[in-house]
């Protein structure tokens, strides 16, 4: 039962980090290798407004989400389009967008690191237990699954309940047949890959709430954001956030059932099954 | 079959000589130089070796630090009990075999999936050596006492370059390199003549893996004391690619041409501000994006595509197509 919540609750941090992944990677056919970096940002800017202007983290997310907003539309625009439209090819673009955002990761983590240092941090935040079921939780790692519920949910309304969230998914599917019905390509990847990183800086300042942080750990983030994209399918809504339970759930189990410190083993288990017997992802559908 | 044209007689014999100036090295200087030297030699072999497999497929291995860790652990488990030739050959098996599992597993569908692989796969190896270590040794660390020195360790990195070089070479002038020569401009003809496109990848890959073992095991007497955070040191994968990529990976020694710059400067960096050291490989990475994408050779052979241009334009040669 411990298990299951707690994983539930990790799983529901890691849906937000891979949905604002898979945006960026399903939509504007970016693989932003930066964002677990765009991750720990956030969790510093939430530690930052919670001590320095006593900001309630939840709430932050208010503030931080459309900063990292306008600052991914910014990577977009200066960094990722020149590349875009160099490009003569899907494989060249994937190449040239991994190297660079691998560089932006370094910088990334290079200016975190001379700010805040290698040391880790944790704040307290409604540290408070809860009882459910019998057991004794941290209300913080249950605030933050509400809120991260709220957040899927509202996107998952807007990519599929609206007429600019169609737009978008149109895009995923086939840039060319988007621009032919009058759909501006350009400017929608640049919006989801704005998205995808307000999204993760959401996750972010939810993770930081209950998760000890370091400047370093960024790259495992998205690391496992990476194989719980794939595990749902590139784009796929759904898939990511079932994806994000289930590696929750194992890496749970394995940390708390086997060892703490193969918690990569576990997710490395999961990806390999994909990979042998669904590449397209779960709900993915078989292509020719 | 040792037929060699006269051009490549003569690059033979340069290469000799080099190779032969290059020995010589450690009886000039047995300090700081050479220690540098051993670098620009391990990297010079670890991105020659990535070169072998990421050149022609444009698949962008980060499995660097995992072969070398394998590599740095056979010599580390078995320093005891076995001679340390049979080791590095035991580190070349056990890195191969890796190689060949993670090619299986993901080099028969996109490139994306195998970037994403590997990125992860040395902090996996780390972690499952760590809890092996943990449960059955009871110690993390391991002990590498031998009697060999830095300039042991060079001569032996020297010889792996030849080797590798010598390998590089043979592989282009075979089937399996034509292969991937066709694999790497069309995948889709690659398959339509009848190449099995996975398995040349794959044998490439094992390949490449096995010298970065042999490189890591090479390299083990020098760490003393073994423990899986420096064996698997996640960033000699990110420089391995940015010096390759800096070189350029169209053909076999242009990796070199990144290796000698780029350690030096990273040599001195680290020495001077190493806190600065993520910053440096964050630059380089967009440095060879947005300026160099095919790296310093691109450069030499965009200059030299000039002035043979301006040579024939001065003396009224039509330009002859290459």
């Amino acid at each position: 039962m411990d298990i299951l919540v707690t994983g539930t609750v990790l799983g529901g941090t890691y849906a937000l980090i891979a949905l604002g992944l898979t945006l960026q990677y399903g939509v504007a056919r970016i693989m932003n290798l930066a964002n677990g970096e765009n991750l720990v940002l956030a969790c510093f800017c939430a530690f930052w407004l919670y001590t320095a202007a006593s900001i309630n983290p939840v709430l932050g997310i208010l503030i931080i989400a459309p900063v990292a907003f306008a600052l991914n539309w910014a990577i977009y625009v200066f960094a990722m389009k020149p590349l875009v439209d160099r490009a003569k090819n899907r494989g060249q673009l994937e190449i040239d967008s991994i190297l660079a955002t691998f560089g932006l990761m370094f910088i990334m983590q290079g200016v975190m690191l001379l700010v805040f240092g290698g040391q880790y941090f944790s704040y307290n935040f409604l540290s408070e237990p809860v009882r459910i079921l019998g057991e004794n939780y941290g209300l913080n790692r249950i605030v933050s699954l509400g809120a991260a519920t709220l957040i899927a949910v509202v996107l998952y309304l807007f990519l599929y309940r609206t007429r600019f969230g169609t737009a978008v998914r149109a895009v995923s599917v086939s840039p060319q047949s988007a621009s032919l019905v009058a759909i501006d390509v350009p400017r929608m990847s640049a919006f989801a890959f704005a998205l995808g990183g307000g999204l993760t800086a959401a996750g972010g300042s939810l993770l930081s709430t209950y998760y000890t942080f370091n400047s370093s750990m960024g790259v495992i983030f998205t690391m496992k954001a990476l194989i719980i994209v794939i595990m749902g399918g590139v784009g796929d809504v759904r898939g990511a956030v079932l994806a994000a339970l289930l590696l929750g759930l194992a890496e749970t189990a394995v940390a708390s059932l086997i060892d703490p410190g193969l918690t990569l083993a576990a997710t490395y288990t999961l990806f390999i099954l994909v990979l042998l017997f669904r590449p397209q992802g779960i709900f993915g559908r078989q292509t020719a | 079959m040792s037929l060699m044209n006269e051009k490549e007689q003569r690059i033979a014999a340069i290469a000799l000589v080099l190779f032969g100036a290059a020995a010589m090295i450690p009886f000039a200087d047995d300090g700081y130089y050479l220690s540098l030297c051993v670098n620009i030699v391990m990297y010079a072999v670890l991105c020659t070796a990535w070169t072998l497999f990421s050149g022609p497929t444009h698949y962008i291995s980060l499995a660097t630090a995992a072969f070398f860790g394998v590599g740095t652990y056979s010599v580390g488990l078995g320093i005891d009990t076995l001679p340390f030739p049979l080791l590095v050959a035991i580190a070349a098996v056990a890195s191969g075999v890796l190689a060949g599992l993670v090619g299986l597993a993901t080099l028969r569908l996109s490139g994306v999936y195998f970037v994403i692989f590997t990125l992860g796969l040395a902090e996996l190896v780390r972690q499952v050596v760590t809890w092996l270590q943990v449960k059955f040794l009871g110690a993390v660390g391991l002990y590498v006492f031998t009697d060999l020195t830095e300039k042991h360790i060079f001569w032996m990195l020297l010889a792996l370059a030849a080797v590798v070089y010598i390998t590089g070479w043979l592989v282009n002038r075979s089937r399996l390199g034509f292969a991937m020569r066709i694999i790497g401009n069309d995948e889709t003809v690659a398959r339509h003549v009848g190449i099995d496109v996975a398995r040349a990848k794959v044998i490439l890959f094992m390949i490449s893996g096995a010298f970065i073992g042999i490189t890591g095991a090479i390299l083990a007497p020098r760490f003393a004391y073994v423990e899986p955070p420096s064996a698997f040191n996640p960033v000699i994968s990110f420089q391995v690619v940015i010096m390759a990529l800096l070189g350029g990976t169209g053909r076999l020694w242009a990796p070199l041409l990144g290796v000698i710059p780029f350690t030096i400067l990273f040599d001195r960096i680290s020495a001077s501000f190493p806190n600065h050291t993520s910053l440096l490989i964050g630059v380089a990475f967009m440095a060879i994006v947005y300026f160099l994408p095919r790296g310093v050779m691109g450069l030499i052979d965009d200059f030299r595509a000039r002035h043979a241009k301006s040579r024939h334009a001065a003396a009224g040669v039509p330009e002859a197509a290459e």
